[in-house]
């Protein structure tokens, strides 16, 4: 059964190549790196439901070896293939070609980091931000009772894929350049689990205010815009932190305790 | 710290990094390990070939399995070892499955006390999900996306420690002392082809499958196999290499999404399989478990209704999950919605998914001792899906998020003790770096020739082979030119050239991949020859049933002194009674 030819494992082997009439599609895919670089013309065959991520790897295999694409699962769960297209965050691979159709596709790397090369950018200060996100921490030893109700508002935020996405569009980052004083969306998202958490007994509306200046937030909502996962992270990360932080830092009554108390360092725990 | 040769002649220069543990690999099992040794303040270096958080776990979908009876009171680790030693055909390492599953529920716990947070019952504790061939409601989860809660909370967690973190570098060679002693690795970072030797006292592999040895794959670019290969190349024992998972649900339209998984979750929730004629076909194969038999068994299944005429338009079965109706389907299975939604312009709530049989998991790998997954090389460590054992001739869904946190933490205790134990240095001839170093810049600085090979359309041609005669079904002809077309790609491998520079240069990454690809290849299919009976993932046509003498035995294959391939047929070692008596109860028709 393995030889004869007609087996539908076999198949699947063969099926990219032989689907449908051979329509051609064009893309332009920045090649350069953060001192400069320009925009290349590359034609690939269509496939039908073809991603951009599947036309960027066959460019790769077959024009252009040394192509620089981040990218993992191939099925937006991962978060890698985050990119820009025609100047708007996209996951690679969950942009069809054919949404594209009649118009330009332009392909490039995130640009409120540092470009390293074609479609890659280096994305390792969101993870010198996470390291300074206070972690999740409980005095009470799992497992936790907590109910559906309890903990229902957290399932949105832990879906985070981290494609980092929001923080690319986000004008208090690729604009201003705010990277020492705010930590942007990605990181409100978490914020927010962890604030929201049942058993999580840390206070970090200090450092959500002071280290991470959810302040310099001034809603535009251009991060809600492009998540992929729909997380509303305006609405139900950011502005919650930021009522919290105005409850705690702008209450008359709560500013006059912490006068008389002392400065709270923010960690009940240390 | 910083580099400590310049470049002078052929020699390169490359950074130096000393930790008391290397792990390779920042997957779950990479990660609980670090966890592990870092609370003890051992110093751990962790390399990611990605960025932290995108390991392959991250895809894991349906859930964690784990004895710990919320919904099913009646459920223990002795069910839970039962099932998992039934799924696997009883080739498992019977140890490993006991291990698995009295721990599984501390490691369920410990990953809710550091802020992972999966579905709760009505009564507030962690609810559990059905799934194939477990005997109660065993998966942890929540919906469809349990992998990511998994892999983001270890990831904040190991953030949380003193590891250094290496992200996006590849390993290239484990190096060893003169006795043979792993003592540390060489790699480059893929940013910029900078080298770096790691020096450590012990090192712990988890690197994770090799399911890109096939087109057809739910694997991403990462599964090549380096781990396993590396581990061999460094003498290591493999166990059982022929038994690769099919998950019985792979996406087959469109093509450019073929493979990509569903997640069991779909059949745990009470999604039906049916032909092209409407019929609910598993009442054929399993009447008792239906959709929620071992995967195995709904793998041939679903092929053997497409083979016979029955199949989908594009060559699939139909799975369909409408019962559910769109709020169920967002409640339980939303990534699934928006997957099929999206990429195939499916709406599951309203009609049927097509699915075919896809290259998941590799059951067999790095033979690791039961305790502290020791390999058979001094100072090597294994854990996770590279390592094998634990899941036999077929791993159940749910055991291996499990499986990657009991192993991982053991094997951090395991190269912990090591360390303490031993006294030995880690340095090796600055030549046997250089020699290493010359060889992975070889393809990219070699002068072009008429023989040059693309590494991607080698990796390529190799996928179409393994599709071809390796894949679920098998036979003794088909394996043996299978062998020979695998060789024949062997001998091409040192052609392999790139263009290009050191820079984030893919084609260059490529080539260092074909390497493993193809080892692991010729150890599946060597092995795959020599187990001629149906046991688990292993399908072979011309011997079809299960053959009882296979039924105590290990295939181990390592590298013998020419450098070929040796395989050994080995007993396992006999079963103890407390164990045995639970395997006899159940074969009996009781639940203990």
């Amino acid at each position: 059964m393995t030889e004869n030819g007609n087996s539908p494992a076999r198949a699947g082997a063969t099926a990219i190549a032989d689907d449908g009439p051979k329509k051609k599609v064009k893309l332009n895919i920045f090649r350069g790196t953060e001192e400069g670089g320009k925009e290349v013309e590359y034609e690939v065959e269509l496939a039908e439901g073809m991603v951009v991520l599947d036309a960027v790897l066959k460019i790769q295999a077959e024009q252009e070896g040394d192509l620089a694409v981040r990218w993992n699962c191939k099925a937006a769960h991962c978060g890698s293939c985050s990119a820009e297209i025609n100047g708007k965050p996209k996951l690679l691979c969950k942009s069809r070609v054919d949404e594209y159709e009649g118009g330009e596709i332009n392909v490039g790397p995130l640009r409120a980091f540092p470009v390293v090369k074609d479609l890659v950018s280096d994305v390792s200060w969101n993870y010198e931000v996470s390291k300074r996100i206070n972690p999740f921490h409980s005095d009470e030893q799992a497992p936790f009772t907590m109910y559906e109700e309890d903990v229902e508002r957290l399932y949105e935020p832990k879906k985070c894929i981290e494609c980092f996405m929001c923080q690319d569009v986000c004008h208090v980052l690729r604009t201003h350049h705010k990277h020492e004083e705010f930590a942007g969306p990605r990181f409100f998202v978490r914020n927010q689990w962890l604030e929201m958490h049942p058993m999580d007994n840390q206070n970090r509306l200090e450092d959500i205010k002071e280290d991470d200046g959810v302040g310099l937030c001034n809603i535009t909502k251009c991060c809600t815009e492009v998540c992929p996962v729909g997380i509303k992270i305006t609405d139900n990360s950011i502005i919650p932190l930021k009522e919290r932080v105005a409850d705690e830092y702008y209450d008359p009554a709560k500013w006059l305790m912490r006068k008389l108390r002392g400065r709270r360092n923010g960690s009940s725990s240390s | 710290m910083d580099a400590n040769a310049n470049k002078n002649g052929n020699r390169e220069n490359f950074e130096v990094r000393e930790h008391d543990i290397l792990i390779i690999g920042a997957g779950g099992a990479g990660m609980r390990a670090a966890v592990e040794a870092s609370e003890k303040g051992l110093s751990v270096g962790i390399v990611t070939k990605s960025l932290l958080g995108k390991a392959h776990t991250v895809m894991a979908e349906g859930g964690m399995a784990a004895a710990i009876g919320n919904v099913d009171s009646e459920d223990s680790w002795r069910q839970h070892f039962i099932d998992t030693m039934k799924g696997g055909k009883f080739i498992n390492n019977w140890r490993m499955a006991e291990i698995h599953a009295k721990e599984s529920p501390g490691r369920v716990y410990e990953l809710e006390q550091w802020g992972a947070l999966f579905n709760r019952t009505p009564e507030g504790k962690i609810s559990q999900r059905p799934f194939g061939a477990h005997t109660y409601r065993r998966l942890a989860h929540v919906g469809d996306r349990t992998g990511l809660e998994l892999i983001r909370t270890m990831q904040e967690k190991v953030l949380a420690t003193d590891t250094k973190v290496y992200m996006e570098t590849t390993v290239t060679k484990l190096l060893q002392d003169a006795s043979g002693r792993v003592v540390g690795a060489l790699a480059y970072t893929r940013e910029s082809g900078k080298f770096i030797h790691y020096k450590a006292k012990a090192t712990v592999m988890a690197t994770g499958g090799w399911g890109r040895i096939f087109k057809v794959t739910s694997n991403s670019w990462e599964g090549t196999g380096d781990g396993a290969i590396l581990a061999y190349d460094a003498g290591a024992e493999m166990v059982d290499m022929e038994m690769v998972q099919f998950h019985p649900t792979g996406m087959v339209w469109p093509p450019g999404v073929r493979g990509l998984l569903v997640t069991e979750g779909v059949r745990g929730e009470g999604g039906v399989l049916k032909n092209s004629e409407g019929k609910r076909y598993m009442g054929d194969y399993d009447p008792e478990r239906m959709e929620l038999s071992s995967r195995d068994v709904v793998a041939r299944a679903n092929f053997s209704e497409v083979q016979a005429g029955r199949g989908s338009e594009h060559g699939g079965v139909y799975l369909d999950i409408t019962h559910l109706g769109y709020e169920g389907i967002m409640a339980k299975l939303p990534t699934m919605h928006e997957q099929f939604l999206k990429l195939a312009d499916v709406d599951i709530a309203k009609e049927p998914m097509e699915v075919f049989p896809t290259i998941h998991y590799t059951m067999g790998g790095i033979k690791v001792e039961s305790e502290h997954c020791a390999t058979t090389v001094p100072g090597l460590f294994a854990a996770g899906e590279c390592s094998g054992g634990l899941h036999g001739a077929n791993r159940l869904g749910g055991n291996s998020l499990s499986d990657l946190l009991v192993f991982g933490r053991r094997a951090g205790i395991g190269a912990i003790e090591y360390v303490e134990q031993n006294t030995h240095g880690t340095d090796i001839p600055e030549e046997d770096v250089q020699t290493e170093i010359r060889r992975v810049l070889d393809p990219m600085e070699r002068p072009a020739s008429d023989n040059d090979e693309s590494p991607y359309l080698l990796q390529s041609e190799l996928q179409d082979v393994m599709m071809e005669h390796a894949n679920l079904v098998r036979d003794e002809d088909a394996l043996k030119e299978g062998l020979r077309k695998i060789l024949a790609i062997k001998d091409r491998v040192p052609n392999v050239k790139v263009g290009g520079n050191r820079l984030f240069n893919p084609g260059w990454h490529t080539a260092q991949d074909i390497r493993y690809l193809v080892q692991v290849s010729e150890l599946i299919v060597r092995c795959a020859i020599e187990r001629k009976e149906k046991r688990g993932s292993q399908w072979r046509l011309d011997h079809d049933e299960l053959v009882e003498e296979y039924g105590n035995i290990n295939f181990i294959s390592k590298k013998g002194p020419q450098g070929e391939v040796e395989i050994e047929r080995r007993e396992i070692p006999p079963i103890p009674d407390h164990l045995a008596e639970l395997l006899d109860q159940s074969a009996k028709g009781a639940k203990v």
